[in-house]
C-alpha cells in the first residue's frame, strides 16, 4: 500500500507546485499510516522530492517519453500504481496533469475527484473538499473506490520541508505504439516570461485601460512585482491581449498569492475565475464597481496615475527587500 | 464524417448558485439553464465542419427531461439531430459511460466535448470517454482540422501551445478557441421552427456505477469588508502587502 503522486516537471526541472502535492502526499500518508512513492518523467534531480515527504522515487528515463505525450505518460502512471499497490493517485493541476489523470482513473478504475482544495475531510469515508461551480461553491465528494485519484489545486497546502530522503529506484514502464498515436508536430512556449499557472502574482487589466497600447504601464508593474500579466474577457474578445491571458470563468482560472485588478469592474464570471487567489487588490475609478465587494484592498482612483507610481513603489521596496 | 457533440445543460455564468435540501442538491429555482461554453464552441466548430464539409451533427445530453431545452437550442444553432440519455447524472465515469455506449452504437468519427462544464467543474468526461473507448484524445483544444481521417488538433499548454497530430476516431476536449467568440451563434427564427422537426431520441441508461458521490455543497464564507488605501498613500499598501497579508 502507499500513496503515488506525479511529480511532473519541465525541461527536467520540478516546479514549485510539484513540491507542494508531495508536502500534500506526506501529510495524508501520515494520516493513512502508509507511504509516499513519486513518479517522475525525465526529472534531472529526483532527491529534491525528498526533501518534501518523499520515501521512494520511480525514475522513469526514456526518450520516447522525451515530449509530452497524456497516453503514454498515463499508461507508465498506471503502472507504476499497480506495482506500489496505490490507494491514492495524486496530481497537480496543470495543464499536462489534467490532461492525463482521468485517462488514469479510468485505467484503474478508479473513482475520481478533481480541484480538490485540502486534505480529505475524512478518510473512511472518503470524502474530499472541492471547488465547484467555477469557485462560487464547494463542493464535498465522497470516493467509494478503493484506488482513488484527485487532483489538487495549486495553493491548497503549503510547501511543508521534512527531514527524510528518498531512494531512488529506475522504472521502466512497458509501453506499446498504441500509446504514441497522438504525436507532437511542434511546439511554441513563451520563455522568460511568468505564466499565469506558475505566477506568485498576477496583474490584469480590463476595459477601463482604454485601449492595448495603454498595457505598457501594466507589463511594467507585472514586472515590478514579478507577477505575470492577465486580463478580463472583454480585453481579450476586442483582441487587445491575446485569449491566453483571459481569465475568468471562461477563461483561466487564477490561484495566486496576490492578484492586482485594474480597470475591471468585476463581473460575476470575472470574479468566479480569480477567486481562489489569496489576496486581491482592486483599482478602479468607479467607488461602486463590484470587484471592491470582494477585494481585500481597494484604490479609488485614475488608473493612469496610480499605477506607474505603485510600480515605482514596488520596485523600491523590492530593491530594499532583495 | 459523424461528429458526435456532448452537451452539458449548465446554469448561465451570471447566476447566483445557491443550495437546497439540507445543502445537499443544487437550487435551480430561478436559474437560467444554456449550452455549457466549452460545449458551444465546439458545437460552432462542429457546425462549421458540417457546412464546409458535409460533415454530420448529433448533440447529446445525459440528464432528465428539462435539459432537452438545451438540446433543442442546440439543434436551432445547426445540429441535425439530438439524443438524451434518460439519466440523471451522477458523477462523471457514470456520464462517460453512457456516452461511451452512444458513440460505439452510432459509430462516430469525432467526440467533441468541453473540456470541462461550469457547474462541477470536474474535467474529467471527455478524458475518461477517450479512456473507456480506446480512442486518441486532445484535451484543452484550441484548434482543430480534418482532413479526411488524419487531425491537426492544437492544446493549449502551461505559457504556450502545441500542435498534434492523431488519427480518426478522436475526442476533443475543447474550449474557446475552437472559435472565437463572435463566430457563436444566436438561433434565429427559421432555426427554432427547424429544430421543432428534428429529432430527439430519448435512450435509457445502461448500467453503470458512480465511483463519486456529491454528498455536500458549501458556500464560501464571506468577505470582510475592503480596506480602501488613499491614491496618494500607496506606501501604505505596500506596507500592507508585505505585512499584513504577507504577499510580496
Amino acid at each position: 500500500m502507499s500513496i503515488l503522486l506525479y511529480a511532473e516537471s519541465a525541461e527536467g526541472k520540478f516546479k514549485k507546485t510539484t513540491f507542494e502535492l508531495a508536502s500534500y502526499a506526506k501529510k495524508l500518508a501520515g494520516d493513512m499510516g502508509t507511504t509516499v512513492t513519486a513518479i517522475t518523467i525525465n526529472a534531472t534531480d529526483n532527491s529534491q522530492l525528498g526533501k518534501y515527504g518523499v520515501d521512494k522515487v520511480l525514475a522513469v528515463k526514456s526518450d520516447k517519453l522525451g515530449s509530452f505525450n497524456a497516453k503514454a505518460f498515463a499508461d507508465a502512471i498506471k503502472q507504476a500504481a499497480q506495482q506500489e499497490n496505490a490507494r491514492v493517485v495524486l496530481f497537480n493541476s496543470t495543464t499536462d496533469s489534467l490532461y492525463i489523470a482521468p485517462l488514469v482513473a479510468v485505467a484503474l478504475e478508479a473513482g475520481y475527484a478533481s480541484n480538490v482544495v485540502a486534505q480529505p475531510v475524512s478518510l473512511s469515508p472518503f470524502q474530499v473538499k472541492r471547488n465547484a461551480f467555477s469557485n462560487k461553491a464547494f463542493n464535498i465528494t465522497e470516493i467509494n473506490t478503493d484506488v482513488k485519484v484527485l487532483t489538487i489545486g495549486k495553493n491548497s497546502f503549503g510547501l511543508v520541508e521534512s527531514a527524510g530522503s528518498a531512494a531512488e529506484e529506475a522504472f521502466s514502464p512497458s509501453l506499446n505504439d498504441n500509446d504514441f498515436t497522438v504525436k507532437v508536430e511542434s511546439s511554441e512556449k513563451v520563455t522568460g516570461k511568468v505564466t499565469i499557472a506558475d505566477a506568485e502574482v498576477v496583474v490584469s487589466g480590463g476595459r477601463g485601460l482604454k485601449g492595448p497600447e495603454n498595457w505598457k504601464m501594466l507589463e511594467d508593474l507585472a514586472e515590478a512585482f514579478g507577477a505575470a500579466t492577465a486580463c478580463s474577457k472583454p480585453v481579450s474578445d476586442l483582441g487587445w491581449r491575446p485569449h491566453s491571458e483571459h481569465v475568468g470563468q471562461t477563461g483561466k482560472p487564477v490561484a495566486s498569492n496576490l492578484y492586482v485588478a485594474v480597470g475591471i469592474s468585476g463581473a460575476i464570471q470575472h470574479i468566479a475565475g480569480i477567486n481562489s487567489s489569496k489576496v486581491k487588490v482592486v483599482i478602479n475609478s468607479d467607488p461602486d464597481a463590484p470587484f471592491f465587494k470582494v477585494a481585500d484592498y481597494g484604490v479609488v482612483g485614475d488608473a493612469f496615475e496610480i499605477v506607474p507610481k505603485l510600480t515605482e513603489k514596488i520596485k523600491e521596496f523590492k530593491a530594499q527587500n532583495s | 464524417m459523424k461528429i458526435l457533440v456532448c452537451i452539458s445543460h449548465v446554469p448561465d455564468t451570471t447566476s447566483k448558485i445557491n443550495f437546497t435540501n439540507g445543502d445537499s442538491e443544487f437550487d435551480t429555482a430561478g436559474v437560467q439553464f444554456v449550452i455549457n461554453p466549452n460545449d458551444e464552441f465546439g458545437l460552432t466548430r462542429a457546425i462549421w465542419f458540417k457546412e464546409q464539409a458535409g460533415a454530420s451533427v448529433t448533440v447529446v445530453n445525459v440528464g432528465n427531461a428539462d435539459a432537452e431545452a438545451t438540446l433543442r437550442k442546440a439543434l436551432a444553432i445547426g445540429a441535425d439531430d439530438a439524443i438524451r440519455v434518460n439519466a440523471t447524472p451522477t458523477d462523471g465515469f457514470f456520464v462517460a459511460k453512457q456516452l461511451a455506449e452512444v458513440v460505439k452504437n452510432g459509430g462516430y468519427d469525432l467526440v467533441i466535448a468541453g473540456k470541462e462544464s461550469l457547474d462541477y467543474n470536474g474535467g474529467m468526461v471527455p478524458g475518461m470517454l477517450a479512456g473507456m473507448l480506446g480512442y486518441d484524445f486532445v484535451n484543452s483544444c484550441i484548434k482543430l482540422e480534418v482532413n479526411g481521417d488524419a487531425a491537426t488538433a492544437v492544446r493549449e499548454i502551461d505559457g504556450g501551445k502545441e500542435t498534434l497530430s492523431a488519427k480518426l476516431p478522436l475526442v476533443i476536449g475543447g474550449q474557446k478557441g475552437l472559435v472565437e467568440e463572435k463566430d457563436l451563434r444566436i438561433p434565429n427564427m427559421r432555426g427554432i421552427m427547424m429544430a421543432r422537426q428534428k429529432a430527439l431520441t430519448v435512450l435509457e441508461p445502461v448500467g453503470a456505477d458512480s465511483k463519486t458521490k456529491a454528498v455536500k455543497f458549501e458556500k464560501p464564507a464571506p468577505k470582510s469588508a475592503v480596506k480602501l488605501i488613499s491614491p496618494d498613500n500607496l506606501d501604505e499598501l505596500v506596507n500592507l502587502l508585505h505585512n499584513e497579508a504577507k504577499v510580496i
